[in-house]
């Protein structure tokens, strides 16, 4: 028996050596799907993990935050909340969007979040943010009082360690932030050790970046931390019902499982590419297998015929779809991990869609994704294989032992019933609503409608290939033709795998790659003028001052200007923030402003919004509906007037007019102006003038 | 007086913004105006407010005494003085309160460090108000006189304290101007209101006890204390039997010889003397060595003081040994602040409180 068995090996595994090529190409798709998938696996565990460590590392050990829209809110909140009796310790924060200023010029990020907070306060709640003491000093006065060193002038920051690495400067340096119109010097106090290697922050005092950064009299945060024996759950509701519109209170579980929500269905379509990638393996392996089936159907039935059970055959040949599979995936791993430092490196945790500016996390370790990964690179290499090795064992070995024909071992396969059963399912399959927020039906139908797809491509083929003219007369083509008509379903059916599952995945990459671009051309139809102007790029907090407005207007050449403020809502502490877009919309011609579905006329004396479709998915709004706005510390009740196309803002916009919510709010800030130019006027140049007008790099 | 000082004053020097502010000067003119300066001095550079004492109460039915401490400290740091941010820390507040019981053989306390503002924490001008969170201070006309009643809670301990006079202020060094050093830049302002009737409740281990006692409320405040080349000092405040008051102080130069020593002794009868630096002598008689730090002590002293009606030695020895405040993990400061027992000729003779600073071993490193 064990003579039996090392012939077995040679005779099937040997043939792997003989024919290396079409080994290698099996072990190279399943290699690239494992790899795909490892990569956005590790990817996504080393982003979220970082982000986890990143909130951890500014909430710490509070035990509810109160946060509001990133405009923040009334500072005498804190003095409220630190005197409630179930509050132990309140420690305000300003957080900034800024960016370091120089550092675009040499290329790479230069976004930085700067965060104000009181030391005093801050030090028992996040105690990662606070540089540690400066050594003592001997006797007597060796007693550093570390509360008062680290009470910064209003000259002073500290850098976490990624951020002193990114932007090169060391403990004295200085180094220059801002944000909007407003920047600030500052120089480098110290370094936080404890902050995690990928995060970019710089902290200051929280005068200090109230007054620099022109935000007097603003907080974006609180964390709190609770008498001993106060119960959670009860005091976050009291602390709710006590807060202003627009801020709520959330533990900071909360907050990290919203951050993962932010970007969860573009991880998950990251995922699924990569298993379409191997559901092209596990075609390409397929393809492989059955032809090789069909190579050796004499050699295989020869086996046979010298007393290889059918059993004993099947196995070994899925021992070898077993061995591609195993040595692609792991191929797939080294690849994937090394693909995944890659786009860290690169392009950030998030694959370039945004979602987690300026952190740059470190290469996690993901062993759940890993196996999970090397597993299916298995599994898809066992299903390849498993087909073949029947259709090889079931054949007669006294009929396959003549040279004959081979063309109808894999007649079945033709079938049309399997396909159709699987397109119509795919059909029925895509109405149905998703799951936990994630379509995975619509998932579902685009995998059957792959499936049924390949099953019904063979049937069509020959179909098609049975009407083509019989002899045409270019004698290479009428060659590939009757090639074509004589060749083996099989075949068909791994050719036609390989395409579909290639071109899915292309299709998708392609999706997931022009996503943003086709954004930017969006918003080109909704705003089409001749020229923007953003105030610079680094979040929300950057904006124009009305003098800077005046400065645009008064610009030879300018024509016309279209302010936008652009602002985020909390409505749902549970869901990510909303966009609120002010902007001109004239009353009477919405549509004119922005690509609307479906308008209502809005009552005398109401306030009229337009919504996005998210708006109505997520938060259940409708046409006519009145609605709640927390606006500049006010609820303000609003009449939702029409509803609009957003391919932006998947959490949800809500437009309003920029006169209107002026008047309502009082804030005479923007963010983005869109310009028409005179006739005569060319964009470059008025481009250059604005650039002179306005404060360097705040644009 | 005040061993956060030392700790204060050495960050302040590093603080840039500081060599830009005019902080006022100590005058010797400036004579001490009551109730008005019961309340802050924030032009200063620092100011505390310091209640020591002794409590009697009766717990399982057997009497019990008690040391506690309670101290408010303001700084202004020199910093953020343009910031127009109501959270600019132009003025920073410090508070210390502490509890030491003979059973428990160890000092309780804690502490607590705010920026004056939003109400959190303050310290009132013209009155004597003081507050950071729910620690407060302050003076109150009741239906029963005038009083200070203090607040303040650690982990294990809390008490709540009405302290009310029963003599007149005591001025100390030339009327309330302190010399700390021979350089008369050195010197505070600085009165005392001994012999205050203490009655209140002290809670510990959680249950409450009912307390009286005596205790000696110190108000001082300077712009520059601590002379070049001190590296710390000893100070009593001590309530004497007969009704009697004595402060006395002396300066330590980094070889542990006196720079500077200065005292105030109000006899029962209502007399008062103040001392010049060579009337007053500190003897170290026992030293007691601080298993968390290694800092050495003299907990038990000598005190000779040169009177007018002649030489008086007086002999302290501690409530109990270990009443070091070691808050390096917040302030850093670490000192001993303990209540002790003043004898004469093997006589009980009053009970008070001594402070020495600058004890703490040099850090090998």
């Amino acid at each position: 028996m064990n003579a039996m068995r090392a012939i077995l090996a040679r005779a099937l595994l040997g043939h792997l050596a003989q024919q290396p090529g079409r080994a290698l190409m099996s072990v190279l798709a399943l290699a690239l799907g494992v790899a795909l998938g490892v990569a956005v696996s590790v990817v996504n565990r080393s982003a979220l993990d970082e982000f986890g460590r990143g909130l951890r590392t500014v909430s710490g050990q509070a035990d509810l935050e109160v946060r509001g829209a990133r405009v923040g809110f009334d500072e005498l909140l804190y003095p409220q909340l630190a005197l409630r009796p179930e509050v132990e310790i309140a420690s305000p924060l300003l957080e900034i969007e800024a960016r370091v200023r120089g550092a675009a010029r040499e290329g790479g990020a230069d976004a930085i979040k700067l965060i104000g907070l009181d030391p005093l306060r801050a030090i028992a709640l996040s105690p990662a943010l606070i540089a540690p003491p400066a050594a003592p000093a001997g006797r007597g006065q060796e007693t550093a009082a570390t509360e008062t060193s680290s009470l910064p002038d209003d000259d002073v920051l500290f850098l976490s360690p990624a951020a002193a690495r990114r932007f090169a400067v060391a403990v004295g340096d200085e180094i220059e932030l801002q944000s909007g119109a407003s920047s600030a010097r500052f120089r480098v106090g110290g370094l936080l050790p404890a902050v995690g290697a990928g995060q970019m922050l710089a902290v200051t005092d929280i005068a200090t970046a109230q007054w620099r950064f022109e935000r007097l009299g603003v907080l974006t945060r609180i964390d709190l931390r609770l008498r001993e024996g106060v119960a959670a759950a009860p005091a976050l509701n009291e602390i709710a019902a006590g807060l202003p519109p627009g801020v709520v209170v959330a533990t900071p579980a909360q907050a990290e499982s919203r951050a993962a929500r932010l970007s969860r269905a573009y991880r998950v379509n990251l995922t699924m590419l990569a298993l379409i990638a191997l559901v092209t393996g596990a075609f390409l392996v397929f393809s492989a297998q059955a032809l090789n089936v069909v190579r050796r159907r004499s050699e295989l039935a020869l086996l046979r015929a010298i007393g290889v059970t059918r059993g004993a055959l099947v196995c070994w040949l899925l021992l070898e779809g077993a061995l591609i599979g195993a040595i692609g995936s792991m191929l797939g791993v080294a690849g994937g991990y090394a693909l995944a430092a890659v786009a860290l490196q690169f392009i950030g945790g998030d694959l370039g869609a945004g979602y987690f500016q300026g952190a740059r996390p470190p290469l996690a370790f993901d062993p759940w994704g890993t196996i999970g990964f090397v597993a299916l690179g298995i599994a898809a290499a066992l299903a390849g294989s498993a087909l073949p090795a029947r259709e090889a064992a079931r054949s007669d070995p006294a009929v396959a032992l003549k040279s004959g024909d081979v063309a109808d071992s894999f007649a079945r396969l033709g079938r049309l019933a399997p396909g159709l059963a699987s397109l119509m399912a795919a059909a029925l399959v895509v109405w149905l609503p998703p799951l936990g927020g994630l379509p995975v039906f619509g998932y579902a139908a685009i995998a059957l409608l792959l499936v049924g797809s390949v099953l019904i491509l063979p049937r069509l083929a020959r179909l098609l290939f049975a009407r083509l003219p019989p002899v045409p007369r270019v004698v290479w083509l009428s060659l590939a033709i009757e090639q074509l008509r004589g060749a083996p379903h099989l075949a068909t059916i791994g050719a036609a795998g390989v395409l579909a599952s290639v071109a899915l995945a292309g299709a998708m990459a392609i999706m997931v790659g022009s996503f943003r671009q086709s954004v930017d051309v969006w918003l080109g139809q909704v705003l089409p003028a001749d020229l923007y102007l953003r105030a610079a790029r680094a979040g929300e907090s950057a904006h124009f001052e009305p003098a800077e407005q005046a400065a645009i207007l008064a610009t030879p050449g300018v024509m016309r200007v279209d302010f936008l403020r652009h602002q985020s809502l909390l409505l749902d502490p549970a869901l990510p923030q909303v966009a609120l877009i002010a902007r001109p919309i004239p009353a009477d011609v919405p549509e004119r402003a922005l690509p609307l579905l479906a308008r209502v006329t809005v009552p005398a004396g109401q306030v009229g919004v337009l919504a996005s479709e998210a708006m109505q998915d997520l938060y259940g709004w409708r046409l006519g509906q009145r609605v709640r706005l927390p606006l500049a510390g006010r609820e303000i009740e609003v009449v939702v007037a029409g509803i609009w196309r957003d391919y932006a803002r998947q959490h949800g916009a809500v437009a309003i007019d920029l006169a209107t919510y002026r008047g309502l709010t009082g804030d005479m800030r923007v963010n983005d102006a869109g310009l028409w130019l005179a006739p005569q006027s060319s964009t470059t140049q008025v481009a250059e003038a604005l650039r002179a007008r306005l404060p360097a790099e705040a644009i | 007086m005040r061993a956060l000082l030392a700790s204060l004053l050495w960050s302040i020097c590093l603080a840039a913004g500081a060599a830009g502010v005019d902080y006022p000067p100590v005058r010797q003119d400036g004579a001490i105006e009551l109730p008005a300066d019961h309340g802050a001095h924030p032009a200063f550079r620092v100011e505390w407010w310091y209640v020591t004492g002794w409590l009697d109460a009766v717990e399982d039915g057997k009497p019990l005494q008690l040391g506690f401490q309670i101290t408010f400290f303001r700084v202004r740091p020199g910093l953020q003085e343009n910031n127009p941010s109501p959270f600019a820390a132009r003025q920073v507040l410090f508070a210390h309160p502490a509890l030491s019981a003979p059973q428990h053989g160890r000092l309780r306390h804690a502490e607590r460090t705010a920026r004056a503002g939003f109400g959190l924490a303050q310290a009132a001008t013209g009155e004597l108000d003081l507050r950071i969170d729910d620690w407060t201070m302050r003076r109150e006309a009741g239906a029963d006189g005038e009083a200070i009643h203090a607040h303040a809670a650690g982990r294990d301990f809390s008490y709540d304290l009405r302290l009310a006079p029963t003599q007149p202020v005591l001025r100390n060094g030339v009327r309330g101007f302190s010399q700390k050093a021979a350089d008369p830049r050195h010197a505070s302002h600085y009165y005392s209101l001994p012999q205050l009737a203490v009655s209140g409740r002290v809670r510990r281990d959680g249950r409450v006890l009912e307390v009286t006692g005596r205790a000696w409320f110190d108000h001082e405040w300077s712009s520059e204390y601590l002379p070049a080349g001190a590296s710390g000092w000893d100070w009593i405040g001590i309530n004497l039997d007969d009704g009697g008051a004595l402060m006395a102080f002396r300066m330590r130069g980094t070889d542990g010889a006196s720079l500077w020593a200065g005292g105030t002794l109000r006899r029962a009868d209502g007399s008062v003397e103040t001392f010049a630096p060579q009337a007053v002598a500190f003897e170290p008689v026992r030293e007691w060595t601080s298993p968390r730090t290694g800092s050495r002590y003299p907990v038990a002293m000598r005190v000779r003081l040169a009177t007018s009606r002649g030489p008086l030695v007086g002999e302290l020895a501690p409530l109990i040994d270990d009443q070091e405040l070691d808050s390096r993990r917040s302030t850093g400061a670490v000192y001993w602040e303990g209540a002790v027992r003043l004898s004469t000729g093997g006589k009980e003779a009053g009970r008070g409180y001594l402070e020495l600073t600058g004890y703490r071993e040099r850090l090998r490193m």
